[in-house]
């Protein structure tokens, strides 16, 4: 059940350069069903930007009735998030979305984790409830440069954690599909969030095995309303003909929707 | 007794509240969050003949006080509307308008003839203002005696009012309203969106796929209460107004600017839940103003 409520900032730091983790501490956490789900914040009471900005919920506390999330500085909006300070109240339409399906995924069963750049956050509590399970979690990470890496050491503490660079300042140089290789990484299912051309690539390494991908893309309502985020189908006979990812997804299965 | 009820051709309403066309869908999304019987109708989003899925994405970006978007009517079609989103909104006791758009006369025609035989669409919204397709939408709302025949031809096949629904990007919004009541249109419902862009500074490139996108939000507020105060002192139907509303009180500012009732369209984008918090709210402002009923004071302002 979707709310709309005043959560306030217990923390707010720079984890990597124009990187940020924000905590926020309201009721809304408890609505929270599934890793990879997404908040709307409104970054402002003004109107300037006007619109809610949806970004990934990257761990969850359910207890403290905390929730924390990790964006990047790319617009007006997101600068005028990293401005708010402990205190600070920020009004949260969510939890939205359908996150990553992890009820069936059984002990001792292995699952990849790949992320690419600031589409890394939402892994960490996946990988955080798949780790509870007793799933044998992996996480291949890859990014631009070492400046850009961001939660090795948090992921490390499930699971073995690998990083590639594209100009090699850390880890593997090159990019996640080349760690999986030089690895030989196996697994049952394999979650991934990152750019599309990542996405891209590991639904074509992949075709036979399960892969889940969180996509992303310019929303208004969050909530399936306004159809400003739909995906065409890969089945050209599907009923639909179109997904939405904010309301469909953002998780779908390889193969559901065209990247 | 209500002070906030409301009555116009086709629409017997507990309250001048309505979702916008576009900003709603079908209410499927807004349902899982708050009753819908409190609303005063649903505007439902445009249909078409034939489904369609709209345009390339990005299909919306913002501005200080506005956002663009250009979604492309996308729509399961008529046949589905009426099958299953249509009887699914029956089990509200809220009126419904239909939004029909099409790329041809004939196809308001059909559109129009099947979907005004269901029960619970009181009225039809003749959609010839979307900015956002290459054919029909906005082709048949700028020119005057275009928009007149559309309407004639739309209300011979309807069996409920037909309002119309008329376009900010026209030079004279009064010769569009004189044109489409002459054409036997039962209201009016303005404004859609303002056709507009951004351009990515990284790209060199509009930001929207389709490049335009119709501008809506408060940023368009100060136009669409222009436009509401001109028309509804030009033509002798009533108007639901529409543009930038987010509060009771810019509700009391289109009556004030000559509607009849009012429709949110953005600011559900915003807040799922404003079009609850408004009808809370303007019971409360109808009391700080004093007045008291909410139809008293329609076109207020006029001089």
């Amino acid at each position: 059940m979707v709310a709309v409520e005043k959560m306030v900032v217990t923390e707010q730091i720079e984890i990597a350069k124009n990187i940020f983790k924000l905590v926020l501490k309201g009721d809304l956490v408890v609505k929270v069903t599934a890793p990879g789900q997404f908040v709307n914040l409104k970054v402002t009471e003004s109107l300037d930007p006007i619109l809610p900005r949806p970004i990934s919920i990257a761990d969850l506390n359910k207890e403290n009735h905390k929730m924390a999330i990790i964006y990047r500085i790319e617009g007006r909006g997101t600068e005028l998030l990293s401005y708010k300070k402990i205190g600070d109240e920020v009004t949260i339409i969510g939890p939205l979305g359908n996150g990553f399906p992890i009820q069936d995924m059984k002990s001792g069963q292995k699952a990849l984790i790949v992320g690419g750049g600031i589409g890394t956050p939402p892994l960490l509590e996946l990988s955080k409830q798949l780790a509870l399970r007793g799933v044998e979690v992996t996480h291949v990470l890859g990014f631009q440069t070492k400046e850009a890496v961001i939660l090795q050491q948090e992921l490390s503490e499930y699971g073995k954690t690998y990083v590639a660079t594209e100009d090699g300042t850390e880890g593997t140089k090159g990019f996640v599909t080349d760690v999986i290789d030089q690895y030989e990484l196996e697994f049952d299912r394999l979650y991934t969030c990152g750019p599309t051309p990542m996405l891209k690539a590991l639904e074509a390494k992949f075709p036979e095995k399960e892969v889940y991908l969180s996509l992303e893309e310019r929303m208004a309502c969050g909530i399936g309303a306004c159809y400003a985020c739909v995906k065409e189908t890969c089945k050209k006979d599907d009923e639909l003909g179109y997904r939405k990812i904010c309301s469909d997804g953002p998780v779908f299965r390889a193969g559901e929707v065209v990247l | 007794m209500s002070r906030l009820n409301v009555s116009l051709p086709g629409l017997e309403m507990k309250n001048p509240i309505m979702p916008a066309s576009g900003c709603f869908g079908f209410g499927r999304e807004f349902a899982n969050l708050y009753d819908l019987n409190i609303l005063g109708a649903i505007m439902i989003k445009a249909t078409t003949v034939e489904p369609r899925f709209g345009n390339p994405t990005p299909r919306v970006t913002e501005t200080p006080g506005g956002m663009l978007n250009a979604i492309g009517l996308q729509n399961p079609g008529m046949e589905k509307v009426i099958g299953e989103e249509l009887p699914w909104l029956s089990q509200f006791d809220v009126p419904i308008i239909a939004n029909v758009a099409g790329k041809t006369i004939e196809d308001y025609e059909t559109v129009a003839k099947e979907i005004s035989k269901v029960d619970n669409v009181k009225a039809l919204e003749l959609n010839i203002s979307c900015p956002n397709v290459k054919q029909g939408g906005i082709t048949f709302g700028t020119v005057p005696e275009v928009a007149k025949e559309v309407t004639e031809r739309v209300k011979a096949v309807s069996e409920v009012p037909v309002y119309v629904k008329l376009s900010p990007n026209v030079t004279d919004i009064k010769e569009m309203a004189k044109a489409v009541e002459a054409g036997g249109a039962d209201g009016i419902t303005l404004i859609n969106t303002l056709t507009g862009m951004r351009i990515d500074l990284n790209t060199g490139k509009p930001i929207i796929a389709n490049v335009t996108g119709g501008l809506s939000g408060p940023a368009v507020k100060p136009v669409a209460l222009r436009m509401v105060y001109e028309v509804s002192q030009t033509v002798d139907i009533p108007i639901i107004g529409m543009g930038g509303i987010q509060s009771a009180e810019d509700v009391l500012e289109f009556y004030y600017a000559g509607a009849s009732a009012v429709a949110v369209g953005t600011a559900n984008f915003v807040d799922p839940f404003v079009c609850p918090n408004i009808i809370r709210d303007l019971e409360k402002l109808l009391d700080q103003y004093q007045i008291n009923h909410i139809t008293d004071i329609i076109g207020r302002s006029w001089a």
